[in-house]
């Protein structure tokens, strides 16, 4: 019974499979965060609460009868207002500080959203049916949800397009100066303050797509969104700010580990293995920064 | 001004205790009415479940009220409860009962919702020795513990599947079965777990597949790509609503092909409402089904109760609302039977309850479990999209007959 994936080939295929589709989920989670991050160097606890947010938007147009995957163009464009105004209202105070001082009122914010849907949109347990059907390889042996291989290609797709708007845009231009130095973007004229905005905007638009894919994916729940911020966190800390390729690897990545601890380590440690990796890597950077030559500033 | 200030607040203090004090001691019973206490989840992930609960508690108040109450030595009393929020949370919860104790002068309590709240709050009605009667609380290590102002009208959590194995065995021709199951790993589903362990001891049968799922896992695969390369005879799956919804989500779309398919939280999950025929021939556990034969004078039929309740309420009462509304009818037969309202005396009346109500046959074990009723599965069967529960175990009330195996998903349209 012992490492039943080595006996049987297509559960190894099987398991890429859907590690795979899973991470490149994931990496679309993390891509978010490594942006605003990268750009506002702000830690966002309530990443995952914006994913569910999103999620539960696709789930109330689905409720309408409309089918849950035009939520990936309608609820990223609610969530980026959403975003919007999380800045107005709560992170323009805090951009500039400690990081631990965004991660307090971040934290702050994902209580207040796991409270609101929960009140919302009540606390049971909510699925959308996006009746895709399934792809059968290798004679039934391999099953892919249609669903799951839907959400990987939209989120490529959505990945692509940002990359493109980031290097051709004005307000990608931007971003992209105000992440490499703020106060020079700001004496060349660049309104910082706006390209925050629309950053964390964005950020939260990303996490609607993720969200309108999980919810037809997955399953939705006021408290589920923490698994999905950690994840994301360990992404890009993998990868390092504002390198998308990398996030991509990193997320699919993560998937494969998922999808193999689960195999090798049992289901119950699954969670746990990403927490280990996680503790891991962050000491072996630390190991890896000692060893470079440092200078005080 | 300072000095009026401190006067100010010290006969503000002296009233306060003084009423305080006023209604520690009366209040129990105050004037006609028994008062009861409960922490109950109308907030937190527990929200829905504590609403069920609370409408059966409210739903039974209502009817004894209205059909003469309780009567305690020639008098007639009315029952009345006073809810806390308790957010879900367990430490929460141990808060709000020492307060409805200590402040509100509450001496009987009835449960809140879920096993894991219940069990912080007994051992705080034991400290104070009140009777508490739940209906949410089914984990087996409520029952081990030797507390003895605990009484729960449920069954155990560890019955829960246990005819489920026992009826794959029984289709198997006696012989042992091949067993998958994966359980989250809280308290309720590992007394589920344990359960299955026994009973599988019991008949012979192998588990090959023995998977603990996190509490924050919404995602399957893994466990279903196993179930499909090892075929085992039974899948047993308990996690919650959540696990519920994902096995059928995932089980559907991967198109994995098990001759039996056996679940906790199919009822309140309202599985097929959320997943159509997708969730056809699963297999649920459940306390209560509505077309059971119990009676009792202030509900009538388990039927009965139903479409009261959905008049009152507006919708199907799911198993939760039926046992809380049990509960309130114990304490009502207990007060009786005790003719008093010393605690102890009606501590020692539960323990002799044997009683049937429209829920069920109830009487306590020692560690204060229902030993007088048996688990019921009922089996999803749907006509076009329209699915409903059907009770297929035990035989005494199968209203259908157990479909067995369950088609391959070739063959299902």
């Amino acid at each position: 019974m012992d490492f039943l994936i080595f006996k049987a080939p297509m559960l190894m295929v099987q398991a890429s499979l859907d590690g795979i589709l899973l991470g490149i989920l994931f990496a679309l989670i993390a891509y978010g965060m490594a942006l605003q991050w990268g750009v506002m160097n702000i830690i966002n606890i309530a990443q995952g609460d914006l994913v569910i947010l999103g999620g539960y938007i696709a789930y109330t147009i689905y409720l309408w009868g409309i089918h849950p995957a035009w939520g990936v163009i309608i609820s990223p464009i609610i969530m980026f207002f959403v975003g919007w105004a999380l800045y107005k209202l709560v992170i323009n105070k805090v951009v500039d500080r400690d990081l631990f001082i965004s991660i307090l009122a971040t934290f702050g914010i994902a209580i207040v959203f796991q409270q609101l849907m929960n009140f919302i949109f009540g606390a049971d347990v909510v699925v959308a049916q996006s009746e895709y059907g399934t792809t059968m390889l290798f004679d039934n042996s391999v099953t892919l949800p249609n669903s799951k291989i839907f959400s990987a290609f939209i989120s490529v797709l959505y990945a692509i397009a940002l990359v493109i708007y980031m290097k051709k845009s004005r307000l990608g231009r931007a971003i992209r100066a105000t992440a490499q130095n703020a106060r020079a973007a700001k004496i060349l004229g660049v309104d910082t303050e706006k390209v925050y905005a629309a950053t964390f905007g964005i950020n939260a638009a990303l996490c609607g797509i993720a969200g309108a894919l999980i919810s037809i994916t997955l399953t939705l729940h006021p408290y589920v969104g923490l698994p999905y911020t950690v994840r994301s966190f360990m992404i890009v800390i993998v990868a390092g700010l504002g390198n998308l390729p990398a996030v991509a690897v990193s997320g699919m990545g993560l998937g494969l580990f998922e999808e193999f601890a689960d195999y090798i380590l049992g289901t119950e440690f699954r969670i746990g293995a990403v927490f280990m990796l996680l503790v891991f890597i962050l000491v072996y950077r630390r190991f890896k920064l000692s060893k470079k030559r440092e200078y005080l500033k | 001004m300072n000095k009026i200030a401190k006067l100010f607040v010290t006969f503000i203090s002296a009233i306060t205790l003084a009423l305080v004090s006023f209604t520690s001691s009366f209040a129990k019973v105050e004037g006609e009415y028994i008062v009861l206490g409960s922490a109950i989840s109308l907030t937190g992930k527990y929200s829905s479940n504590g609403v069920h609960t609370q409408n059966g508690y409210n739903m039974a108040v209502e009817r004894i009220n209205k059909m003469g109450g309780v009567e305690v030595q020639g008098k007639k009393y009315k029952f009345e409860i006073i809810y806390y929020d308790d957010e879900s949370n367990p430490k929460r919860a141990a808060q709000l009962a020492e307060r409805l104790i200590k402040q509100d002068g509450v001496h009987y309590m009835l449960g809140p919702y879920s096993s894991g709240l219940t069990k912080a709050i007994a051992p705080v009605t034991e400290k104070y020795k009140i009777p508490m009667v739940e209906a949410n609380g089914a984990s087996r290590s409520l029952f081990t513990k030797g507390y003895k102002y605990l009484f729960a009208v449920l069954s155990p959590a560890n019955q829960y599947l246990e005819v489920a194995i026992d009826l794959a065995v029984e289709k198997n021709g006696g012989k042992g079965v091949k067993i998958a199951q994966a359980f989250e790993q809280d308290a309720f589903s590992q007394d589920v777990r344990l359960g299955i362990l026994d009973a599988a001891k019991r008949t012979g049968s192998e588990i090959i597949i023995d998977d603990k799922l996190p509490k924050e896992l919404n995602d399957m695969a893994a466990t279903l790509a196993k179930v499909k390369a090892t075929k085992p005879d039974v899948l047993v799956v308990s996690g919650h609503t959540k696990g519920a919804l994902t096995a059928i989500r995932q089980i559907s779309e991967m198109k994995v092909d098990v001759p039996m398919l056996a679940m906790t939280h199919c009822d309140a999950a309202k599985l097929s409402k959320q997943h159509g025929k997708k969730s056809e021939f699963a297999l649920c556990a459940s306390q209560w089904h509505k077309n059971l034969s119990y009676k009792d004078k202030f509900f009538g039929s388990g039927k009965k109760y139903a479409k009261d309740f959905q008049k009152e309420f507006g919708y199907d009462p799911p198993y939760q609302s039926a046992e809380s509304s049990a509960a309130l009818l114990v304490f009502k037969d207990a007060f009786e039977r005790a003719n008093s309202f010393d605690r102890d005396a009606v501590r020692d009346a539960l323990v002799d309850t044997e009683m049937q109500t429209f829920y069920g046959n109830i009487k306590f074990g020692p560690g204060g479990q229902n030993v007088a009723k048996p688990m019921i599965l009922f089996q999803v069967r749907c006509k076009g999209d329209d699915c409903e529960n059907r009770v297929v175990a035990p035989t005494k009330w199968a209203s259908d007959k157990f479909y067995h195996p369950i088609p391959k998903w070739s063959e299902r349209s």
